[in-house]
Order: C-alpha cells, then structure tokens, then sequence
C-alpha cells in the first residue's frame, strides 16, 4: 500500500491519547558552574586560541552593553538592547561555524556579529546612525548587517528572517557551497506564523538551516508560560521531522559542542537541525523596557548566579590559558577604546540627503528624484528647520 | 511567431528564463509536477528538474520568506501564489521584507530577481475569494514594481523583464484572460519595459485608461463611442508602481479629459492616485472632471457580478458625461 497520509500507521485498538507533553527534550550540560566539568561529559575538541576568542568576545560584547545602555540613558543615542546573560549563547553558537555561513539573527546577537569580525568603529557607527553607518542611518540601533562578514541586516519584525534562512540555505545548497544558515529567534517569536512556515519548509525542501532559539524566558514582559504549553520550543522540531538539541544557554562548551555537531549533520544531509538554548533575559528587553514591573528583583538575582562568562572564565584560568591580571587591565583597556569610539562616532556626521532615496530601488525611480528635487527646494526656504542636510545639500 | 495564449506566453517565457539562467526557479502551491492549478508552469519540472521547480506546503508567508532568503543568496525565484486573493497571509514578507530589504541594509543585501507572480481579477464566478485585485495594496509600498500585462504578447515580454529587474516584482497575471486571450508572439527571448505605459490607440476627445483585462473592457467601450463621433485614446498603464504620469499627462494635455477604470473597488484604488497626479498637472488643460470606472466598495460578488464590475456600458456611460460635460 502507498502512504499518501506521509504518516506511521502503527495500529492499537484502544482509544487512548498521546499526551502533549509525552515527549520530554534532554538538556546538555558540560561545563558546571564552578568551572569544572560534568564527570563523562562529551567535551568538544577546542584549542586555546578558539577558546580565548569566545572569551573576549563575550566579555567585549558585556562590557560594549553597559557602555551602550548608560550612553542611551545619557540621551546619546535613541534605543539599546543588551543580551546580558545570553553572551555564551551566539559566541558559542558562532564559534562553532564557518566564516562563510549565513547568519541571519533577530536583534539580541551581537556576540555572533563581534565573533564574526564586525569592528568596535562598525558596531559605533550603527549605533549613532551617522554617514559610515553600513545601513545609511535608517534603522534604529542595534539593526546591524554586514554582507563582507555574512551578517544579515537585522528586521524588526520578528521571526520573519526563519522562512529567509530556509530560503537562504536552499540556494546555499544549489549553489554546492559547503555552507549552512545559523538562524536566531526567540521564543516569543517562535509563536509567531513564519516560524510554522519556515521551519516547515526547511525541513520539506531540505536546506541546511541551524534553527537556534534563544528561550530566554521573555517575550518583553510575557514569561514563556503564556507563550506556549508544550515542553520548551524544541519539541516542536520533532514535529517537523528534524533533529533537535536542547541546551544549557549558559554553558558555552555545550553551546559549542551543540552547534559543531548541528552543523557537521546539516551539511552531510542538508536537513535543518532546531537547537534550543535556555537561557536568562537578565537586563531589560530594550532601554525602552522596566522588567521591575513584571517580574521580582530574587528571580533576577537567582539567574545572575548563572552567569556565562564567569564560569568560562574559571574552566580557562584553570586550564591555564588566561592570566587573571592580565584580563583585568585588558577589560580596563577595552572600556576607555569603547568609550573613545563613541565620542569619535557621535561627532561624525549623519548620512547625505540623497540618501533619503537611495536603494528604495536599485536607481531612484522619476517620482523619487522628482520628490527629492522638490524637498530641496523646501530645505533651502527653511534651512534652519533641517539643520543636518540644509548646509550641504549640493 | 506563434499564436499563444496567455498561459502559453507565461509558460514560455518561464522556460526561456530557466534555460537562460540556472539561477531561475519556479515554486508554489502545485507549481511542480502538476504544472500550477492554472498549468502556467506546465512542463517546467520535467524540464529543469525536482530542485529548480517544485511544489511547496501551503504557506504564502512561507513561499514568501523562502523566496526572499533564496533572492537575498542571488538567486532569481518566480515564486507563484496561487490566487492573488491568498496572497495576504503574505502580506508582512512582501511589504515589510521584500520592499525594504535593499533600503534597510544600505545596499549591503538585496532581493532583486524576485518575482511574485499571482492571478488576480473576476470574470471567473470565483466570488470574493477567487476574484479579488490587490494592486492598489502593493502600490503603497515603496521597494516593489507592481506589473499587469493585458494579453500574450505583453504578459510574456513584462515577465521576462521583471525576472531580469534589480527590484523585486509583483505580477498580476488576469486570469480571466488566460486561455481566452490568444495572440501571435515572438518564440525568442524579449523584454517590454517596466514603468512604461502604452498608447494603445491614438484620439483626441478623451483619454481612457485601464490595464490587465480591463483593457478589453475599455475597448469594447470606445468601439461604441466612436461610434457615436468620440476620437478617443486609450492606455494600457501596464505597471502600476512605478507608474508613467508622463504618458498619461501628455495625452490628458492633449485631450483634456480622463477615463479611468480598474476591477478593484474605487475606494483607496489605483484610479484616486492617478486622478490627483494628473489633476496637479494637467489642471488647466482639463475640460471635465476626471471619472473613475471601478468595481462597488464591496467584496466581489458572486451572483450579481454582472451588476458589480465596472464593464463597457459603464466606461461608455463615463467617455460620453465627460465629453459632454
């Protein structure tokens, strides 16, 4: 018989249910709080130099938040969002790729696009939405993307880069290129229908896509208990017929370990791979958002306990491969440059009016031109109005 | 030259683009072996293949977000929706995603070679949810070119050149036309242009202007009023976005009048924006009001569609008030 119904008929003669939570995802753990690692657990091959890059990178892009956050509470620049607590889950993650392969993230990864290359004078740039901003200054802070280093600009709607990334991967996969997309959503946005779609579609047309979902506990200030009610989002990948892996979002070996072995099964079979990191939100969501109103100053506390960082930090100084006086002075250093960044990229100047037009389409289409011609002429009536472009307007 | 239909001419020039370039793929709902629900991509599969034409599950915001990774990567997708009435749930891909994928990165990332291509339009007793024409939704979207050819000729050379446009492009293939349109068209590759309308038939009294299959409405309607001693012009606008003010305002120039008619009901339709452009320009060479010929503010009836679409006696009625008026 055919199985037009693309199911497993496996026939009982008892009405009974399968229960939502029958399935229950195991977590990988490796690398325990106090820096030592769980006895027998799979420690994945990581040499010193790998090691110590994600290290600075984590503590670069804490160190970079901070900074930021105090800048946007200063009225320096407009909007932040920090991934505080969540640093070993895209330095991890993108540790474990290649430099060719896609990232297409959701807005809180910033440790993904700083593992990538992306420089303190870009991320700077960006933030101040001034003239040598790679976006042109038209997306808020933290919207970074960068095709040099395969960084996608980030969206503000949420989850609609999932479809693209199964998009994305099957072209990668036509094209031959030994590549994946790694794709970062939340659980919040894991609710949202391009999730359904692009998972979906991933796993039908078999492209090589990472879906890694940061739960971090979090969609603002709606707790996953009333985003969704199965057992976390990786249960769902089941559904989808993919392989899913759950891990401890604060354990950047099991991070590490995760994703090489996601991306090793993406490539060899170009079936997607869901990976499920939990995590903590511990800042706010963004500078615009007080977690004080909806959840208590303990659970905050309870979680800061778990930090990333700290216990990565103890599994190098007990390897030996960090100096802990060493780090200090570097982490004193790396606050003046950033700080010194800032004031360079807050006095360099917004982008050009033209660029009001510019890359609507490939060429101004006549109607844009003619709009800009005409605004023009309105600047120079009122130059007082539109201090940024009226003196330089030619 | 070759006589074709509409579906023909599509189903021609989506093998003259795969052939043409391997980066051209064609999916959709049933878009694979079976060739489309409408057979506009009949063959194709057997052609270039399961990987270059197939079949998705039914998700328009899926085929959507697919199709703007896969363009992101530099691939060209002709990615079909079923009917343009089920092109919503793709709604957020298209304007939020599509149209500024460009403008948001800086030209860093972009999704031009993409097309969508959907059906649209009555005439087919599909009701409101087979009928529907949702130009006038895109258009104020700025990032996308919004295309309707008229018949074989004009489908198959705007479809070539909207595969080949660096923007992406939304098609709207009138499929009451499909069979029923037949015409000679060239066998090799050609484009029309994009952003161009065209001066179909040259007059002086009136301009009439329309595009998709309200073109053969319009005709149908100035065949009667030349009968009557009215010399009038008529345009196919054939892309709504970018649309080409400068044709339509020179024959308005010349005429001094302007009859415009669309499928889409007349509120918030297509026929308001190019009657407040041209108004602004041709304000004193205008002789009457400008009219606008259009569906009911109503969904799109079933029974009662005869009564519903803005069809000849209705764009007649209009030729003849705004000569006289």
């Amino acid at each position: 018989m055919t199985n037009p119904n693309n199911a497993t008929i496996s026939t009982v003669h008892t009405a009974a249910f399968t229960s939502g939570h029958a399935l229950q995802i195991p977590t990988l753990r490796i690398l325990k709080d106090d820096g030592t690692l769980y006895e027998g657990a799979d420690m994945p091959e990581l040499d010193q130099a790998t090691a110590l890059k994600m290290y600075h990178t984590m503590t670069f892009i804490r160190v970079l938040d901070e900074r930021m956050l105090a800048a946007q509470r200063q009225g320096r620049i407009s909007f932040y969002m920090q991934c505080l607590g969540e640093e070993a889950t895209t330095v991890g993650s993108a540790a474990a790729l290649d430099d060719g392969d896609m990232i297409m993230a959701q807005y809180r990864e910033q440790g993904a696009l700083r593992y990538r290359g992306f420089s303190l004078e870009q991320f700077m740039n960006q933030l101040f939405s001034n003239e040598k901003d790679l976006g042109k200054g038209r997306q808020m802070p933290v919207h970074y993307g960068c095709a040099a280093i395969n960084y996608m600009t980030i969206s503000s709607p949420l989850g609609t880069q999932i479809p693209q990334a199964a998009g994305y991967a099957y072209a990668q996969k036509l094209r031959g290129l030994p590549n994946v997309t790694i794709c970062y959503f939340g659980e919040g946005a894991a609710s949202e229908g391009d999730f359904h779609a692009g998972l979906n579609m991933a796993a039908v047309h078999e492209a090589p896509v990472l879906f890694f979902c940061r739960n971090n506990g979090y969609a603002i200030s709606t707790p996953a208990n009333e985003q969704f009610k199965g057992d976390g989002i990786a249960s769902r990948g089941v559904g989808y017929g993919m392989k899913t892996i759950r891990v401890d979002g604060a354990d950047i070996l099991a991070v590490y370990h995760a994703t090489k072995m996601a991306r090793e099964h993406a490539l060899a079979t170009n079936e997607p791979v869901l990976l499920e990191a939990i995590a903590y939100r511990l800042g706010a969501h963004s500078s615009s958002d007080d977690p004080t109103g909806y959840r208590s100053k303990e659970e905050e506390e309870q979680w800061r306990k778990n930090d990333p960082i700290s216990r990565f930090r103890l599994w190098l100084l007990s390897k030996g491969w960090l100096d802990d006086e060493a780090d200090k002075a570097s982490l004193d250093a790396l606050r003046q440059e950033i700080l010194d960044a800032l004031k360079v990229a807050e006095k360099v100047a917004k982008p050009g009016i033209e660029h009001l037009i510019s890359d609507v389409y490939e060429t101004p289409i006549p109607a844009l031109q003619q709009q800009l011609d005409e605004l023009k002429v309105h600047i120079r009536k009122y130059p007082e109005a539109y201090p940024i472009t009226s003196g330089r307007l030619d | 030259m070759a006589k074709m239909n509409m579906l023909q001419a599509i189903n021609n020039a989506l093998d003259l683009a795969m052939a043409k370039d391997d980066r051209v793929l064609c999916f959709g709902e049933d878009v694979g072996f079976f060739g489309g629900v409408f057979r506009a991509t009949s063959k194709l599969q057997e052609k270039y293949g399961k990987a270059r034409c197939f079949n998705t599950p039914l998700t328009e915001q899926g085929i959507a977000g697919f199709a703007n990774g896969m363009a992101a990567q530099g691939m060209k997708p002709v990615a079909e929706i079923q009917f343009a009435d089920y092109i919503f749930p793709a709604f957020d891909q298209i304007v939020n995603e599509t149209a500024k994928f460009r403008y948001r990165s800086g030209n860093e990332f972009n999704v031009g070679g993409l097309v969508f291509r959907s059906p649209y339009g009555g005439g087919i007793a599909g009701g409101h949810y087979h009928s529907q024409s949702p130009e006038a939704y895109f258009a104020h979207t700025p990032g996308l070119k919004v295309v309707v050819p008229r018949d074989p000729y004009q489908a198959k050379g705007l479809l070539l050149a909207a595969i080949n446009d660096p923007d992406p492009v939304i098609f709207f293939e009138p499929k009451k036309l499909y069979r029923a349109s037949v015409g000679e068209v060239p066998e090799e590759y050609y484009e029309l242009p994009i952003g161009k309308a065209e001066v179909v038939k040259t007059g002086n009294d009136v301009t009439v202007l329309a595009w998709g299959a309200q073109m053969e409405i319009v005709q149908k309607a100035v065949d009667m009023a030349e009968a009557e001693g009215i010399s009038c012009e008529i345009i196919d606008l054939r892309s709504i976005l970018p649309w080409d003010a400068d044709t339509v305002a020179t024959s308005v120039m010349k005429t001094g009048r302007l009859v415009i008619n669309h499928e889409a009901p007349l509120t918030g339709g297509f026929a308001g924006e190019i009657a407040a452009t041209i108004q602004q320009r041709c304000f004193l060479h205008l002789e009457s009001p400008i009219a606008r010929v259009c569906g009911l503010d109503t969904p799109y009836p079933l029974a009662l569609e005869k009564e519903y679409v803005a069809d000849h006696l209705k764009t007649f009625e209009a030729i003849k008030a705004s000569v006289k008026f």
